[in-house]
């Protein structure tokens, strides 16, 4: 018998039920602690960068709706953002408010995605259904709006597809009540749960200086208390005109991150709240954008906050009605590469909790 | 019922009695499992905002029968790098070890299978036999979440066993028996609830443990080991281990109810029913009566384990070892102690109560404490966030 402690490799996903997706971790275990571990991502790449080089520029918007398929909403609004910077196209003022209470409400759907999981990475169940029941109803006014729970392709680049239906007011003061309690709920159940407290508090920590380092952005860098915003740094669409804050937390901890999200929930509602107050009358979409959109040649770089953290689009454009080259930078893979940092010398148990707490999409890891 | 006889002078109609029990004890337990499982799916439904199972049956009643019917039907898979002998042999004495706990006890005062007068020191022997299962199941499966999820049963199991034994030993001391019956009938008038708290709490926890109920449910948490022992099982291998849980749950709910609870006996005694009018005299009607009332008690008793299931996350493996050791050993033993010096200066029953309630109260705080620890940062966070909340309002008006 040999008393030297023995490393084991163990293989968590690509199945594994608590990885997100298909993200493959190898571990080298000591017993129940965590000496190594070994990222393996790629296996849904579906090679959207390249794939948007064979698209016109208004087919594009679809595949930007499956990178991170849970902020379908955001993702469509950078990518169009991009598209109308090189143009120099001129958004109508109310289809800047229409975007903007849809990709408020995306987050929180997000988010609301976020404290399911979590809460079942930590082996709680009912969080989840809690979660989903706000997420199901966001869901449905998404469906009454554009068409689709998920993947709308609803934005259209120069504006949106069609105006708000005619119901729309009733539908979202129908909604918002509702909205605001399950957010609380999910909050309510989980946050302060003493022993949700003692899974997460200490677990996966980094220093704002590391966070930085590893190219962090959104909830996760916010956890480690550095006030980092796109919507506030560098203000596009209409997000200037409104009033919220930033929550950010202190030791960069899984359970900052948590409730940066949580938080955020709230700061979202009250966008939501001051953009139906101020949307004005008129035309959803430019007339420009109906055309056949060919933008001049040259390159852009246009970033905005999505519920994981800053998505950016690189767009090269040649003059023709393609894209020359168009690279995104999805927040969950920077967040996702500090796996290595966060998970060693840490438990098992908690590198599921580490992972749940970034909070990943493989869909915009892989791409 | 004793055992005079040498076994061999057993009569032909012994051994057919004996097969008839056990057939009946047999049928009865999966009766209760059936019941429990849909208990179970209803009851977390409800405290999740979902109906539960509705489409068999009224209510959904007939999904565990449906369940069952899937889970014998399926494929038996055993995988092909399995030690063969240990991976049969893990669900047998998981689930034998689970059923023989139940021969001794009763649930009612006739209706028990074959009464011990060392009832309690057999169940607390054969419910360490169950883990000597699981770690087989882990280990012959081949699996390394297999593995880790057994020796995390070991671990877990044998360090709760602890504090079972300590408190079943201060309620033996209580009841001056060990003999379930006479512990039951030694409740008559106070339950041990009343007297020894400290005990429920801690055999209720430690319980849970025991049959890896939520927040312990580490040895086969799913979101970390997947299944852990049961992992390579499926079918009707998978289905004896699911058995065995139901059977172990529905075994520590009755052992809250008869060790603390008062059993089958009414609360204050028999005397509360003296206004009921006198019941016809029939023999069976006494133990029927005793039998519903204790399976109303531990029905409740389950529920609350479902409620917990509902509430709370789960723990991680040293979180729960410190728990074991830290917090549940020292109390079993406090339970020990304080019993000792009650029954040694022979004080007032209430003092027992007052000592039990002090240590709950004591250990409880710590261990919150500790667990809110990290909420005092928290309160410092939010401080900060509304000052700077403030600041920048007060910035906006004046800019």
């Amino acid at each position: 018998m040999n008393a030297e402690p023995v490393e084991m490799l163990l293989n968590m996903g690509p199945q594994h039920p608590s990885t997100h997706g298909v993200f493959r971790m190898v571990l080298w275990v000591d017993g129940e602690k965590i000496v190594d571990v070994e990222p393996h991502i790629g296996y849904l790449h579906r090679g959207s960068e390249k794939l948007c080089e064979g698209e016109q520029y208004h087919q594009i918007i679809t595949l930007f709706d499956r990178m991170d398929y849970v902020a379908n909403f955001n993702n469509e609004l950078v990518y169009c953002q991009a598209v109308e910077k090189l143009m120099g196209l001129a958004v109508p003022e109310r289809a800047e408010y229409v975007r903007v209470i849809l990709c408020e409400l995306n987050r929180i759907a997000s988010h609301l995605l976020y404290v399911g999981t979590i809460g079942l990475d930590a082996g709680a169940m009912t969080p989840t259904m809690f979660a989903f029941r706000g997420r199901e109803r966001i869901q449905s006014l998404f469906e009454a709006i554009s068409g689709a729970r998920m993947m709308h392709n609803y934005f259209r680049i120069g504006g949106v597809k069609e105006d708000l239906p005619d119901n729309f007011e009733r539908l979202i003061a129908d909604l918002l009540p509702l909205l605001k309690e399950d957010v609380e709920e999910s909050d309510r159940i989980l946050t302060f749960n003493e022993i949700f407290l003692t899974r997460l508090k200490d677990v996966g920590s980094i220093s704002a200086e590391e966070a930085i380092d590893f190219g962090f952005t959104g909830p996760c860098l916010r956890g480690c208390g550095v006030e980092y915003d796109v919507r506030k740094a560098q203000p596009y669409s209409v997000y200037d005109r409104f009033d919220f804050d930033i929550p950010v937390g202190l030791d960069g901890d899984c359970w900052d991150r948590h409730w940066v999200r949580v938080q955020e929930m709230y700061e979202s509602l009250k966008i939501i709240e001051q953009a139906l107050e101020q949307i004005p009358e008129g035309e959803v979409v430019s007339s420009l954008g109906r055309r056949l959109i060919r933008p001049p040649a040259g390159e852009v770089y246009v970033r905005a906050e999505n519920p994981r953290g800053e998505i950016a689009v690189h767009l090269v454009s040649n003059g023709t009605d393609r894209p020359y080259r168009l690279k995104v930078r999805p927040p969950s893979f920077c967040n996702l590469s500090a796996i290595k940092r966060l998970l060693c010398e840490s438990w098992i148990a908690d590198s599921v909790v580490i992972l749940g707490s970034l909070d990943i999409v493989l869909g915009e890891v892989d791409r | 019922m004793t055992i005079a006889a040498p076994f061999l002078a057993v009569t032909l109609l012994e051994v057919a009695w004996m097969v008839v029990a056990l057939l009946a004890m047999f049928t009865g337990l999966s009766v209760v499992v059936l019941s429990l499982t849909w208990l179970e799916r209803k009851a977390l439904g409800r405290l999740q905002l979902r109906l539960g199972p509705t489409r068999t049956g009224l209510f959904g009643l007939m999904q565990p029968v449906a369940d069952a019917v899937k889970l014998i039907l399926k494929e038996d898979i055993i995988p092909t790098s399995s030690d063969r002998a240990i991976f049969w042999a893990a669900p047998v004495i998981v689930v034998l070890s689970a059923f023989m706990i139940w021969v001794t006890i009763p649930a009612a005062e006739g209706l028990v299978l074959r009464n011990l007068e060392l009832g309690l020191f057999y169940i607390t022997a054969f419910a360490v036999v169950g883990i000597l299962g699981l770690v087989l199941a882990g280990w012959g499966s081949a699996n390394k979440y297999g593995v880790l999820g057994g020796l995390r049963s070991a671990a877990q199991l044998i360090s709760y066993e602890i504090p079972v034994i300590m408190v079943v030993v201060a309620v033996g001391m209580l009841a001056q028996s060990l003999d379930l019956r006479v512990i039951v009938a030694s409740q008559q008038q106070i339950p041990y609830a009343a007297l020894l708290p400290l005990g429920m709490v801690v055999f209720f926890i430690a319980g849970l443990a025991e049959v890896g109920r939520t927040p312990f449910d580490i040895y086969h948490a799913e979101s970390e080991v997947v299944g852990g022992p049961f992992v390579e099982y499926s079918g009707a291998h998978w289905s004896v281990f699911f058995l065995a849980e139901y059977i172990n749950t529905f075994a520590i709910a009755a052992l809250v109810v008869l060790l603390f609870l008062g059993g089958w006996s009414w609360p204050w005694g028999a005397a509360a029913l003296s206004w009921l009018p006198s019941l016809p005299d029939v023999a069976w009607l006494g133990p029927l009566l005793h039998l519903v009332w204790f399976l109303i008690k531990v029905y409740a008793v389950i529920l609350v384990v479902f409620w917990i299931r509902g509430t709370f996350p789960r723990l991680r493996i040293d979180q729960l070892m410190a728990f074991a050791w830290k917090a549940m050993v020292p109390l079993s033993f406090y339970a020990i102690v304080i019993t000792a010096v009650y029954l040694f200066y022979d004080w007032p029953a209430w003092t027992l109560t007052l000592m039990s309630l002090t240590g709950i109260v004591v250990v409880g705080y710590i261990v919150y404490r500790k667990m809110m620890e990290p909420a005092r940062r928290i309160a410092e966070v939010k401080a900060r966030q509304a000052a700077q909340a403030a600041q920048r309002q007060a910035s906006r008006q004046t800019g």
